[in-house]
């Protein structure tokens, strides 16, 4: 089969796969992108789970996309639709009480002035100062992370550095002073810190650990609340959270669109069973029906794990390297359960567009407790949306779609089997639901549940891990994937990582995919130079 | 060192130990790898110069030795080493390197393959979390398997001789670094043709509880034919005479380097001939070394010199002028060769000094008459295999 005229493979037509895709092919690359899947979307897609039912497969609410991606690639004229404003939070209580936190200050306050008068006034500034300081981390997610030996560092990447020493020194010393208190702590202590309410409290608790193998009381998790907060700055996300009209496909279907007038082929169902390696170079991919495909080029959006170890046949990387893609913390530890429901209790109807269950710091801790042990949280910490509500063609008329992500179910489970968990976190997490609106059972009739196990089988997740390794301090920034690997190119040459393994790690933002797209043409423009 | 009394009682016994005790005059017992080795048993000039004239005997059981085997093991150890295994066929031995991610070397050592997918790697320091952390992936079994065999290296130019009068056949035909598989009177026997001295010299492995029966039939052999028990301390000089290096002497193993500075690559060790940037399949180190060979990044290289004069020169410095104001280099082994009648070390050279009689200076304090003396004399490159007879290699 003579097709060997791409210039280059992206493996997966996930977000990351399509957006570097898609700013390859507008500079002039022949790409094309193949994914497993019968659609594009990876994790974002939006699929069926129950007859008429339509649902976001993994990621169900989009804050992170970032504005210079949607500008480069005119995603507005693709189709993306986001929504004139963004969506509240409502923490919930048992018995339907609840806290909302809009965009609305005064109404805001008067909320929290209801659990505590002290963190009333306090709510707004520690909040905006952590949004401030998680902005300062943020102006470095659409650059390559610099290689911790200067020399190999080109000046762009210094520069780049500079400004960010710069940007840190320039919030003032106060505020300098205490990103590097919080950096690394636990959000517990920063919530004590802040906050009086359990209730408050236990949000922060709950925003911080979302999708990480920690609890409240674990170092680090500040971090990873940064880490989300940055994209609530509108230089860097969307600047809130948002449900995409037809769900995260729709997000998908325009990053497809974009790609596809960029002149990128897509195929689908064409899973890719091996990189083809000659001469110690990644030359092209094998599928899984045998058929091979050639280009110099591989930018693989799979997880590292799943390129590193799997894709990349054993004996053509080194040792050392492959420990460490081994011991990547990639333990996914939530669950998606999608319920399609009769009707919509009015405590659904009536709170902000994403609830949030996480009463009080302990509440979410003892939900790790259990994870830490291997067994599926006994009472869940739930974020939950629904859909239907912005956009009701996702369910048959008068249904409502309910979609949830159910903390913690860990991958690593110790004697639970995987369908005892799936089994399990509907009943726990249906449990959560009763006591926040009672009857509510009684309205689910149908359920689909996504453990992590599921996610690594369905989605190509390793580990579950919906961030393709856990977004904490030592796995960021020039330490994503591996110390001296962080600049997309893995040691294999050819290959390069464009997903969310690679810095800055995961949400649906397309950053990695950006970068790995600019560092790829770097590589090409300097070869061609080299020729002539 | 050669006072082993405070660790006697956790050192164990080779399968040799009771002959080898029988023979023993002086206290010579060093412990190797946890084992009782023999340091020397009356006087080491006089082993090595059995080695040299006769045959000498010295117990290799110490080695620690790793099976690997299963369907993927031919692939797993041309991926972990960095000789190419496809050149080497079953009941073949092959002197090899193995390297960490950054192609420092973590050891050297000798690898046997036995048969299509199986090995056996000899290797003077324990390997086996590194072989398995590498095997990742790989479908091969590896298994420690020091205690299943007890073997004797017999070296010197009478040693075919008295493999021939012990009964095994076809000796004579056994290339270097071949191996073969026979039985001596219904005992099993595995003899490869490799050494540690640079001379004629066989290694015989049988079964732990076939030592005795080996020690005691080789000796009365080989009587006639000048057969002598030998010592580590022989052996340190047979081998610095064949140019042979030695883990944590010569270079610092990579995985106990106390600085990254201090680890080499195969290199810089000079053993770069075994490095096979050119062979089809990836192994561990590959890219780092490809790039250290691209760029001429070498350090050093580790060569053979000669001294003028007499005085032996471990950890001496090299100078590129006799005033000792470029320095070159350090001397790790060194030894007045009494066979050569040369004075010859190993020394850490820059590149750009290893042509063949490139004239250095070396400073030598040595001790005279209570005091310590200096003396800066010339020295000059040589092939670091100062002693390298043609019946090494030859076939009868």
């Amino acid at each position: 089969m003579a097709a060997n005229n791409y210039d280059v493979i992206v493996i997966g037509a996930g977000h990351n796969g399509l957006v570097t895709s898609t700013y390859l092919a507008k500079a002039g690359q022949k790409v094309l992108v193949l994914e497993a899947g019968e659609q594009p979307g990876g994790a974002a897609r939006t699929r069926e789970f129950a007859k008429g039912y339509r649902v976001s497969a993994v990621a169900h609410l989009l804050h992170a996309l970032h504005p210079k991606i949607i500008a480069d690639l005119d995603l507005m004229q693709h189709g993306l639709k986001i929504a004139d404003k963004a969506i509240g939070t409502s923490a919930m209580l048992p018995g339907g009480a609840r806290l909302d936190i809009t965009s609305d200050k005064v109404a805001t306050q008067a909320a929290i002035a209801k659990f505590s008068q002290a963190d009333s006034l306090a709510y707004h500034p520690r909040m905006e100062r952590l949004v401030r300081l998680a902005g300062a981390l943020g102006s470095f997610l659409l650059r390559t992370p610099p290689s911790p030996s200067p020399s190999s560092n080109d000046f762009q990447t210094k520069l780049a550095l500079g400004m960010f020493a710069l940007k840190l020194r320039m919030m003032g010393k106060k505020d300098m002073l205490e990103l590097s208190r919080i950096l690394t702590i636990n959000v517990a202590d920063l919530a004590n810190d802040f906050f009086e309410s359990d209730i408050l409290k236990g949000l922060l608790g709950l925003e911080a650990t979302l999708g990480v193998y920690l609890g409240p009381r674990s170092p680090n998790t500040v971090f990873n609340l940064l880490y989300r907060l940055a994209s609530m700055d509108t230089k860097h996300g969307q600047g809130g959270h948002f449900l995409p009209q037809g769900g995260m496909g729709a997000v998908v279907d325009a990053l497809a669109q974009a790609a596809k007038a960029a002149g990128v082929a897509i195929r689908t169902q064409a899973p890719v069973g091996r990189i083809l390696i000659e001469k110690d170079q990644a030359v092209g991919v094998v599928l899984a029906s045998g058929e091979e495909i050639r280009a110099p080029i591989i930018a693989s959006s799979a997880d590292p794990q799943r390129t590193l170890l799997h894709l990349v046949e054993p004996g053509n990387l080194d040792t050392e390297f492959l420990r460490r893609m081994r011991h990547l913390r990639m333990n996914g530890c939530v669950a998606k359960v999608h319920l399609a429901l009769d009707g919509l209790p009015d405590v659904f109807r009536n709170a902000q567009g994403r609830m949030i269950f996480a009463p009080s710091t302990n509440y979410v801790e003892h939900a790790f407790d259990c994870a830490k042990y291997g067994r599926v949280a006994d009472n869940p910490a739930l974020e939950i949306v629904v859909p239907t509500l912005t956009d009701p063609s996702l369910a048959p008329s008068g249904k409502h779609v309910m979609s949830i992500l159910s903390q913690y179910a860990p991958y690593k489970l110790r004697t639970t089997t995987a369908d005892e968990a799936r089994t399990q976190v509907l009943e726990r997490t249906l449990n959560v639901l009763e006591q926040i609106a009672p009857g509510v059972k009684a309205q689910v009739t149908a359920s689909e549940v996504l453990t992590p196990q599921d996610m690594e089988s369905q989605f190509n997740l390793s580990g579950g891990q919906w961030h393709h390794g856990e977004v904490t301090l030592d796995q960021v920034f020039f330490l994503r994937p591996a110390a001296s690997f962080q600049q997309y190119k893995m040691p294999l040459p050819g290959l390069w990582l464009c997903g969310a393994g690679a810095h800055p790690g995961g949400n649906v933002s397309g950053a990695a995919g950006a970068n790995a797209a600019r560092e790829i043409l770097k590589d090409v423009k300097g070869r061609r130079g080299h020729v002539a | 060192m050669t006072h082993v009394q405070h660790l006697k009682p956790f050192l164990k016994k080779t399968p040799f130990h009771e002959p080898m005790s029988a023979m023993m005059h002086g206290a010579g017992w060093i412990r190797w790898q946890g084992f009782y080795s023999p340091a020397f048993y009356d006087s080491t000039q006089s082993e090595y110069m059995a080695c040299r004239n006769g045959a000498t005997v010295y117990d290799v059981s110490p080695l620690i030795k790793y099976a690997i085997k299963g369907k993927d093991a031919a692939k797993f150890a041309n991926y972990l080493v960095t000789r190419d295994l496809t050149k080497i066929k079953p009941m073949n031995a092959a002197y090899t390197a193995w390297c960490d991610d950054d192609g420092r070397m973590i050891e050297e050592g000798t690898i046997f393959r036995l048969g299509e997918n199986e090995f056996l790697l000899n290797a003077a320091l324990h390997q086996l979390h590194w072989l398995n952390e590498s095997a990742y992936g790989f479908s091969v079994e590896i298994e420690e398997v020091s205690d299943t065999l007890a073997g004797l290296s017999l070296q010197g130019p009478n040693a075919r001789v008295i493999l021939e009068t012990f009964g095994v056949q076809g000796i004579g035909k056994l290339p270097h670094f071949g191996i073969m598989e026979t039985a001596v009177d219904g005992h099993w026997l595995r003899i490869d043709r490799a050494g540690f001295t640079g001379d004629l010299g066989y290694e015989i492995w049988v079964k732990p509880q076939d030592a005795l029966w080996l020690w005691e039939s080789l000796f009365r052999t080989g009587d006639p034919l000048k057969i002598a028990p030998m010592g580590g301390h022989a052996l340190e000089m047979t081998r610095i005479e064949a140019g042979f290096i030695l883990v944590d002497v010569d270079y610092i193993g990579s995985h106990h380097a106390i600085r990254p500075t201090q680890r080499v690559s195969p290199m810089e060790a000079g053993i770069g001939w075994a490095v096979a940037l050119k062979k089809d399949a990836y192994f561990v180190g590959k890219r780092a070394l490809q790039k250290e060979r691209a760029d001429g990044s070498s350090r050093f290289i580790l060569s053979g010199i000669e001294i003028e004069g007499r005085k032996p020169a471990p950890g001496a410095f090299l100078y590129a002028d006799e005033k000792g104001t470029k320095e070159l280099g350090l001397t790790t082994s060194a030894m007045w060769s009494p066979l050569l009648k040369k004075n010859i070390a190993f020394a850490q050279i820059p590149p750009a000094y290893t042509k063949p009689g490139t004239q250095m200076w070396i400073e030598i304090w040595y001790p005279k008459e209570k005091k310590i003396e200096r003396s800066m004399v010339k020295c000059w490159m040589r092939n670091r295999m100062f002693f390298d007879p043609p019946r090494k290699k030859e076939i009868v």
